[in-house]
């Protein structure tokens, strides 16, 4: 019998089994894998690996063919509240009308029911997290007069309003000048810090050693994943890779 | 059958096959709605050659029709160019505009003409065999004035076809290509432009304009769902077409409805019927080689999951009988059956209640492993 | 302008227009955002089987039977072409198409059948194609009121959920908002609109008042709830315009055209002179982008030159900048534009050099470069 004080650590994600094909195409095989809270993870693999199909599956965008995923213990319909989700900059049509105030205000619509509207205490939310990516002075700016970074940033504020546990992001860094790529490298550790996860899909395989502690090698199955030193070695690489593939050091 | 429903009903034939002919390009080039509004437009052409003319028959009509035609793409793409409209807003936008003005222009200043709108939107195919519809040269009967004019379109557009085959399917599967080759698709585009707006005004003279798109969507959609080659899409489309005007001429025999209404009704049902029942694209052929697929790939997706757990810690948790239906979340009667055809298939053994896999079994489930995984 | 209101029946016949106008203009908004502009062509011409077929069934011309027998075939119509482009490879483009003609061809064969008169379709089409506002009468407008004043509630009440699922489909899905139903209702809302404008307005000029609208308002505005409103506006205000003028004159010209002309007018000056997006002030800040990246370029050819020949004091000359210029006859007037700026100095006669100032300002600007837009 466990005592109430000793209660187990539940994992950020849990995830048993999972498998997601497209007809009878496997975009994912079978995965098993369970992240620690307080991890900053890159998911890491090849074009066609699954790493989007993987974060959509969590937020239950995807239906599996079989298994599950397990938000901080939680059936998806439930955890889905405790995720804030970046999708990909591409994935929206950025000359809708709407300011950046807007988009970031978006993020508290999670918390405030039907009728609910934003009131001085989503304005502040917004406002906060606007300034913590340095976009406080483009706040009334149109959306489609930003550059591909200061998109991933009204993004980032977007999710960060959330005040979530789980932070998915999908392709944060691609297309985004390096400016913005170092400052949101900072906020991910500073989430990380006060105690939040976050599941970051990665390109650039240089990178992956100085953002990430833990990472997920990913070539529609699961071929290795875990803390950045013990996973992240050539062989795993090879594996989810190709043999052309190396660390170049 | 009299010649008089013969008469009309070659006509219908004929329009049907003309414009399934344009139909087919518009499908695969996704410009389907533009079918529409051209055969809205083309009113505006209509009225003004025929304040110029004052004459409800002269071919410059025509002329003025396929123009109007012409412009309205022209308009619609120069909108699109200005990047604050989209596609479908700037069709949205033009059609109507343009269509109210020729609603306007008539019913300002041809009271007392008689330039009958309504006819305009459903045609008179009924009106065919009427004398004054006649071709006649030297004394002799040429047939309805209408089914020439019709036939001559198909020449043309066949002939179009013919002339410029290679370089429709380049531009419609591939533009980028066939800009790389060295021909610019913008012509190929215009060409086709062109036909439509000719065809969609010769037809609507019988048909009316809004079942010219009818006849121009629905039959080559349904040869698109029939096959994957250009050529034999193109002739699937002309046989549906003439199906839809004989059946539909029967239907409206046999109903006393509207001739063009009835072909439109047909088109669709055709279309339904090949939305459920085509052999390969079928709704139902579709579920049905879903179902046998989810079922092998469920086999597949067990034996890798067996390989995934064998020889760990947890492999008596994961690959028991009882508890696996909660691991792959599936129903526990499916789980059952296909982990027993796996046991038939001697893909796996059951040991205390525990899958292990055959040496079968790791085979698949390693080759099944490959195929998902793609190294780029 | 009050002695034509003074017209009998004009007073409804506007206020009818007037609300329509409105209530196609808000809606529109979302149809135009949604990319499904002629999603509302398609489903009003789909109305007329349902029409016909309500005819029949309740043997009665009273609005609220029609309404109802047009929006059940709107709403199939609706479902019809997201099934097809959702389950076969045909595409939506051909869907519309395909549902839009075979739908009123077979309202048209009811018609004619139900007339027995295969070609006795025109009267009853017409009005079907091209509304009849002039005749609408007090008890219309509030048909048209119990129908308008509820879709605005709905839209007032969904509003934060609308704007999310236009915007970003899969973020609210991720909020845990039940997207599809979302999506249903917008649907739904839009079939509403049709199915009340139809009698009024006519299926071709329905289509026109949801998109013409919403297009325009987008052009002054960059927040949703104000091009939503304003489109409203634009919607009501060639409503009551259209009603208006078509009642001017002695002779009666149909009102619908007249609404559909108006608000493509209002969509015309939208497009040419708004402010940030017509294409007037786009064209303008082109031209005023390229003249500073002209400058830019003048000056950075000025830094390189220098760099290259580090340690002489002597500047370039004119004939130099022009040689390596991709605009050369632009030069010397950038040139003096940069010596105004203080930029760049005239150490010689007709020879320059960068000042600090300028390695600065071209610094700071290329620093600035974020990725390029898209």
């Amino acid at each position: 019998m466990t005592g109430p004080n000793d209660k187990k650590m539940e994992f950020a994600l849990e995830i048993n089994d999972l498998t997601v094909s497209y007809k009878d195409k496997p975009v994912l095989w079978d995965i098993d894998l369970e992240i620690p809270q307080g991890a900053l993870v890159g998911i890491v693999g090849p074009n066609g690996a699954g790493k989007t199909t993987l974060i959509k599956s969590i937020l239950g965008l995807l239906k599996p063919v079989a298994g599950s995923a397990k938000i901080l213990g939680l059936e998806i319909d439930q955890g889905i509240k405790k995720i804030a989700y970046v999708p990909q900059r591409g994935s929206v049509d950025w000359d809708f009308p709407a300011t950046v105030f807007d988009v970031v205000q978006m993020g508290t619509y999670g918390k405030l029911g039907w009728l609910g509207r934003p009131g001085i205490k989503e304005k502040k939310l917004t406002k906060d997290a606007l300034e913590k990516v340095g976009m406080l002075e483009l706040a009334h700016r149109q959306i489609s007069q930003l550059s591909g970074g200061q998109q991933q940033r009204v993004f980032l504020a977007r999710a960060l309003v959330q005040h979530a546990e789980i932070y998915l992001m999908d392709e944060p860094f691609q297309g985004v000048d390096s400016t913005t790529e170092q400052s949101i490298v900072e906020l991910l550790r500073e989430l990380r810090n006060q105690g939040a996860t976050a599941l970051v899909v990665h390109h650039d395989l240089q990178t992956v050693k100085d953002y990430f502690d833990w990472v997920v090698l990913l070539n529609v199955r699961k071929i290795a994943a875990g803390p950045v030193s013990d996973v992240f070695t050539e062989t795993n690489l090879k594996l989810a890779f190709g043999s052309r593939v190396s660390l170049g050091e | 059958m009299t010649q008089a429903q013969l008469e009309i009903q070659l006509l219908a034939m004929a329009t049907a096959v003309a414009c399934s002919l344009c139909g087919v390009f518009l499908v695969l080039r996704r410009m389907s709605l533009l079918s529409d509004a051209i055969s809205h437009t083309v009113l505006i052409g209509i009225v003004i050659a025929f304040f110029l003319t004052g004459d409800m028959t002269s071919p410059w009509l025509l002329v003025g029709a396929t123009t109007a035609g012409v412009f309205t793409v022209l308009l619609v793409e120069s909108l699109q160019k200005t990047g604050v409209v989209r596609e479908d807003a700037a069709i949205g936008l033009v059609f109507p505009a343009l269509f109210s003005i020729a609603v306007l222009l008539i019913s300002i200043f041809s009271k007392n003409v008689h330039l009958d709108m309504d006819a305009v939107l459903v045609g008179k195919i009924a009106l065919t065999p009427l004398p004054s519809r006649r071709l006649e040269f030297g004394g002799y009967d040429f047939g309805p004035k209408s089914l020439a004019l019709m036939i001559a379109i198909i020449i043309v557009n066949i002939g179009f076809i013919i002339l410029f085959f290679k370089e429709l399917k380049v531009s419609t599967f591939d533009p980028a290509f066939s800009k790389a080759i060295g021909f610019n698709p913008y012509w190929i585009h215009l060409g086709l432009v062109l036909s439509v707006s000719t065809t969609a005004v010769a037809s609507f003279d019988a048909v009316g304009s809004i079942l010219v798109v009818a006849l121009m969507a629905a039959p080559a959609a349904t040869a698109y769902l029939l096959t994957d080659k250009l050529s034999i899409m193109l002739v699937l489309s002309c046989i549906i077409g003439m199906l839809c005007a004989v059946l539909g001429y029967w239907l409206a025999h046999f109903l006393d409805a509207s001739i063009a209404g009835s072909m439109a009704t047909v088109a669709g049902i055709l279309f339904g019927l090949t939305f459920f029942f085509a052999p390969e694209r079928g709704l139902f052929s579709v579920w049905q080689r879903a179902k046998i697929r989810d079922r092998k790939f469920k086999l597949a997706l067990l034996l890798v999951h067996l390989t995934q757990h064998e020889g760990t810690i947890r492999e008596l948790e994961e690959c028991n009988i009882e508890s696996l239906h909660l691991h792959l979340r599936w129903d526990e009667y499916e789980t059952r059956s296909v982990a027993f055809e796996a046991v038939e298939s001697f893909c796996a053994l059951q040991e205390n209640k525990v899958l292990r896999l055959t040496p079968k079994g790791r085979i698949i489930a390693l080759e099944s492993l490959q195929i998902g995984t793609n190294l780029s | 302008m009050f002695e034509s209101l003074s017209v009998p029946g004009l007073g409804s016949v506007v206020a009818g227009t007037a609300l329509l106008g409105f209530l196609c203009g808000t809606l529109g908004t979302f149809a135009v955002l949604r990319k499904q502009s002629l999603m509302g062509d398609a489903i009003s011409h789909a109305c007329l089987p349902g029409l016909i077929l309500a005819f029949l069934l309740f043997n009665s011309k009273e609005s609220w039977a029609l309404m109802l027998g047009a929006a059940i075939s709107g709403t199939i119509a609706a479902m019809v072409i997201l099934g097809i482009s959702r389950f076969s490879r045909v595409k939506e483009d051909s869907a519309l198409a395909i549902t839009l003609s075979v739908f009123f061809g077979f309202g048209l064969m009811l018609l004619t059948w139900v007339q027995r008169r295969p070609d006795a379709a025109q009267a009853g089409l017409a009005r079907f194609l091209f509304g009849q506002a002039a005749t609408l009468l007090d008890r219309d407008v509030w048909l048209l009121a119990a129908i308008a004043i509820p879709c605005l509630i709905t839209v007032f009440i969904f509003w934060k959920h609308f704007q999310l699922v236009c915007f970003d489909r899969s973020f609210a899905q991720s909020l845990g908002f039940p997207v599809f139903l979302i999506e249903v209702l917008l649907s739904l809302l839009l079939v509403m609109v049709i199915v009340a404008g139809l009698e009024t307005v006519g299926v071709v000029l329905m289509s026109a008042l949801l998109v013409a609208p919403a297009v325009a308002a987008r052009q002054w505005t960059n927040k949703l709830e104000i091009m939503a409103i304003l489109a409203g506006v634009f919607g009501a205000f060639s409503g009551i315009a259209g009603a208006v003028l078509s009642n001017i004159g002695k002779t009666s010209i149909p009102t619908g055209p007249v609404i559909v002309l108006f608000i493509t007018l209002i969509v015309f000056l939208s497009i040419l002179f708004a402010p940030a997006r017509g294409i007037v002030w786009l064209q303008f800040k082109h031209w005023r982008d390229s003249k500073v990246l002209q400058l830019d370029s003048v000056l950075s050819n000025l830094l390189n030159l220098a760099r290259e020949h580090s340690g002489k004091q002597n500047g370039h000359s004119m004939a130099m900048l022009k040689g390596i210029s991709s605009n050369p006859s632009g030069v010397p007037r950038s040139v003096h534009k940069l010596l105004e700026m203080g930029l760049v100095s005239e150490v010689d006669k007709g020879l320059y050099i960068p000042t600090s100032k300028g390695a600065e300002y071209l610094n700071e600007k290329t620093s600035h470069m974020g990725a390029p837009l898209k």
